[in-house]
């Protein structure tokens, strides 16, 4: 392979276009690559969705099960997103435990999720204290060129909008599946935008060559009223107070946007 | 605990008798371990925070090393008894997202060009948890930091704001987060206005985000006083003894 | 362009020292025209020069110090070096056997092994390599005898004094031989136990008091008052 290092020539490159305002690919400061989503395409998983953010490529699959709620909410369903960066995605992805890009990446996902109480959890109870249903959403890169907050999150919902779940009935406790689905209760629809600090301007979108030079990361995410409900910053670098203000308004105007594709394709 | 009935009285005070803009009463003594290059422990309300800095020092394992600049390594740990039900020593998902953005929240600060193939290590450890933990272990460990050597560009200091029964509030304790609407933990150099950690869950508006951030912000400044004078504090002391 | 301490006042990184034409010196830095403190520290303003003389902070080898070492390992072709630094020093075997050095022949433990402490000088040092040093110099090599203490290093120059009339008194009043590296470690040799224990009580009062005027004369009435002490027992 090639070394992730990036060429000091390219880094100048990138910099001095951003300056100008344009970038290496193409794009503006504010565009996003183009995205394109699949839905329901892995017919064993209750729900999935594939989106590919220009060469970016996660797969999202969610699978639902029956456990025992936490102690605190004995009258609420369970929800776990886990990520795995999948070796074949990129040659710095090692084998193993997640490690600690992995975990943010899920947690990120998570809290845009959670926050924004986009599955409608109490409605997942089954007997309070005793069975509720849980519902695993695993996030799976499959290419890594870049952005993978915004392409897992985009999956993630995709996912979860195309998630059905069996009909049932309670018989002596125990669970009795009855034909036919419903879909599962989705009541936001979060929206994550990332952005690269490069040259101390911001860019919409970072793909990964602009990720390689960025000194900082910021992720907005945004539900359907146009509130925030999670904010993650990321890198070694630092934002100003302006910047920041300037990117919650470019997220509320992008997350529109992305909604749309996931929403009412 | 169980979710009080109301996080305000009828005065708006929060529970623990606060106003809204107003912090939890701040403890910091820098050099309180002797084997670590730096150190430092705070108190914020009830969070109990220790911080310890070794390096900058060879790297081991050596591949780890780079060239051009040191690495920050930083573990933030939370002792088992330092919350309710025990917590298992064994890190956890949150504490190594919590260790990563530490991490990211003082690197900007730090002068790591200057010492190539070298490691820095931070370690924070929670002796007692009430909310605000990541933030208060972010002014620890900078203190840390100056106390062992390392040159930076500014102190790194962090506090939260968030919102209590719909209004914004600062410096939330544990309760105050867990049934709260928000919680906008923020970290900066306040010599050059960068914030170097930022985070958000709950439901903000925009107004009220950007209100939020400005309260963090104020928040931040006042701690960065204490731990300006906590650092001085020891010289201060002596050359004040010997004057009299 | 305005300067925003007073000379010698405490200052800690962040703190805008300067504003304008003026370059940053040892623990400052420039920026957009600002000077900043790095450290911990008195500030100093040099004409157009800032800088900040460190309270707390680490030897950063250069070449032509003294050093005081541990030996910490030995190889085929030298020792490594323990100078109390980021990085371990290199004492090459070639600098030590004068006739070149030959590995089947040559036992360098029976010259130095782990554990022995020595005086050496740092040769050469960058950033992409460890330092080197060497000890093939009068007055350098093997300590056999003494006490070793720490302290920080950016207090050596303090505890020389102007022309060396700190160090100078020291050893003159305690009689004795006090060997110091500018990595911070100190080597106090003395006739008896008791000279020794004045002498590093001396030095570890400098380095508390470090940031205060008058210290000498406060040193040399601490040694006489202790002297005194000790007769009338």
């Amino acid at each position: 392979m090639i070394s992730s290092i990036v060429s000091r020539v390219k880094q100048k490159q990138i910099a001095q276009l951003i300056a100008k305002g344009i970038r290496l690919d193409g794009r503006k400061l504010t565009d996003y690559r183009e995205i394109k989503i699949e839905a329901g395409i892995i017919e064993r998983a209750e729900g999935s969705a594939r989106v590919l953010l220009g060469k970016t490529q996660v797969l999202v699959g969610v699978k639902i099960e029956v456990g025992e709620p936490f102690p605190d909410v004995p009258d609420q369903g369970v929800l776990t997103v886990n990520a795995e960066l999948v070796p074949l995605a990129s040659p710095t992805f090692e084998p193993g435990p997640p490690d600690e890009n992995s975990i943010e990446l899920a947690r990120v996902v998570d809290r845009g999720i959670r926050e924004s109480k986009a599955i409608a959890l109490e409605e997942l109870c089954i007997k309070p204290g005793k069975k509720v249903f849980i519902i695993f959403i695993d996030v799976y890169v499959l290419n890594h060129d870049g952005n993978l907050i915004d392409a897992s999150g985009l999956a993630a919902l995709a996912a979860l909008l195309n998630t059905k779940m069996y009909n049932y009935e309670l018989e002596n406790d125990e669970i009795v599946r009855k034909p036919g689905y419903t879909p599962l209760p989705i009541r936001n629809h979060p929206v994550a935008v990332t952005f690269g600090k490069i040259n101390n301007q911001l860019v919409v979108d970072p793909w990964l060559e602009e990720e390689q030079v960025m000194d900082a990361r910021l992720t907005i995410t945004t539900d359907k009223n146009e509130n925030i409900c999670a904010i993650q910053k990321g890198g070694s670098g630092y934002f100003t107070t302006q910047q920041i203000l300037d990117a919650t308004k470019i997220a509320k105007e992008k997350a529109e946007e992305l909604r749309k594709l996931v929403v009412e394709p | 605990m169980s979710k009080p009935e109301k996080l305000l009285d009828k005065k708006g005070l929060r529970l623990d008798g606060r106003k809204l803009d107003e912090l939890r009463p701040i403890k910091m003594e820098v050099g309180v371990l002797n084997n670590a290059d730096g150190s430092a422990y705070l108190e914020q309300g009830k969070n109990k925070v220790l911080a310890a800095v070794y390096g900058p020092k060879e790297v081991h394992p050596k591949h780890l090393a780079l060239a051009d600049r040191a690495i920050l390594r930083c573990r933030y740990h939370m002792a088992p008894f330092s919350v309710e039900e025990r917590k298992s020593p064994a890190p956890s998902r949150r504490e190594i997202e919590l260790s990563k953005v530490i991490r990211e929240a003082l690197e900007p600060a730090v002068f790591l060009e200057y010492y190539p193939r070298t490691a820095i290590d931070i370690f924070i450890e929670i002796l007692q948890a009430d909310g605000g933990t990541r933030c208060a272990g972010i002014t620890t460990a900078a203190l840390a930091l100056a106390d062992a050597g390392v040159p930076m560009r500014d102190l790194v200091v962090a506090c939260a704001a968030g919102k209590v029964d719909g209004k914004l509030a600062l410096d939330l304790m544990d309760l105050e987060d867990k049934y709260g609407e928000a919680d906008v933990p923020l970290a900066m150099m306040p010599g050059i206005n960068a914030v170097t950690l930022l985070q958000m869950d709950g439901s903000l508006t925009l107004e009220e985000f950007q209100k939020a951030v400005k309260m963090a912000m104020e928040g931040c400044k006042q701690i960065y006083e204490m731990q300006k004078k906590a650092l001085k504090a020891k010289y201060v002391a002596i050359k004040e003894e010997i004057q009299e | 362009m305005p300067t925003f301490f007073e000379p010698k006042e405490l200052v800690t990184p962040g703190d805008l020292l300067a504003e304008g034409n003026y370059m940053a010196g040892e623990n400052a830095y420039c920026e957009n025209k600002k000077v900043f403190a790095a450290r911990i520290g008195l500030v100093e303003y040099d004409n157009r020069k800032v800088r900040v003389v460190a309270l707390r902070a680490f030897y950063i080898p250069r070449i032509g110090d003294i050093v005081i070492g541990i030996v910490t390992e030995v190889g085929f072709n030298g020792w490594e070096v323990d100078i109390n630094a980021p990085y371990t020093a290199v004492l090459r075997a070639s600098d030590v056997l004068e006739r070149g050095f030959r590995p089947q022949k040559n036992d360098l433990l029976s010259i130095l092994d782990i554990g022995d402490l020595i005086v050496a000088k740092v040769a050469a040092y960058d950033r992409g390599s460890n330092p080197i040093i060497k000890i093939s110099e009068p007055g350098l090599g093997k300590i056999s005898r003494g006490q070793l203490i720490k302290v920080t290093p950016t207090k050596i120059p303090r505890i020389i004094g102007r022309k060396g009339s700190m160090i100078t008194m020291i050893k003159r009043e305690t009689n004795c031989r006090i060997t110091l590296g500018q990595n911070g470690l100190i080597i106090v040799s003395g006739k008896n136990h008791e000279d020794e224990r004045l002498a590093i009580m001396a030095l570890r009062k400098i380095e508390e008091e470090s940031h205060t005027s008058g210290l000498t004369d406060r040193i040399a009435e601490m040694i006489r008052k202790q002297k005194e002490g000790r007769k009338n027992v």
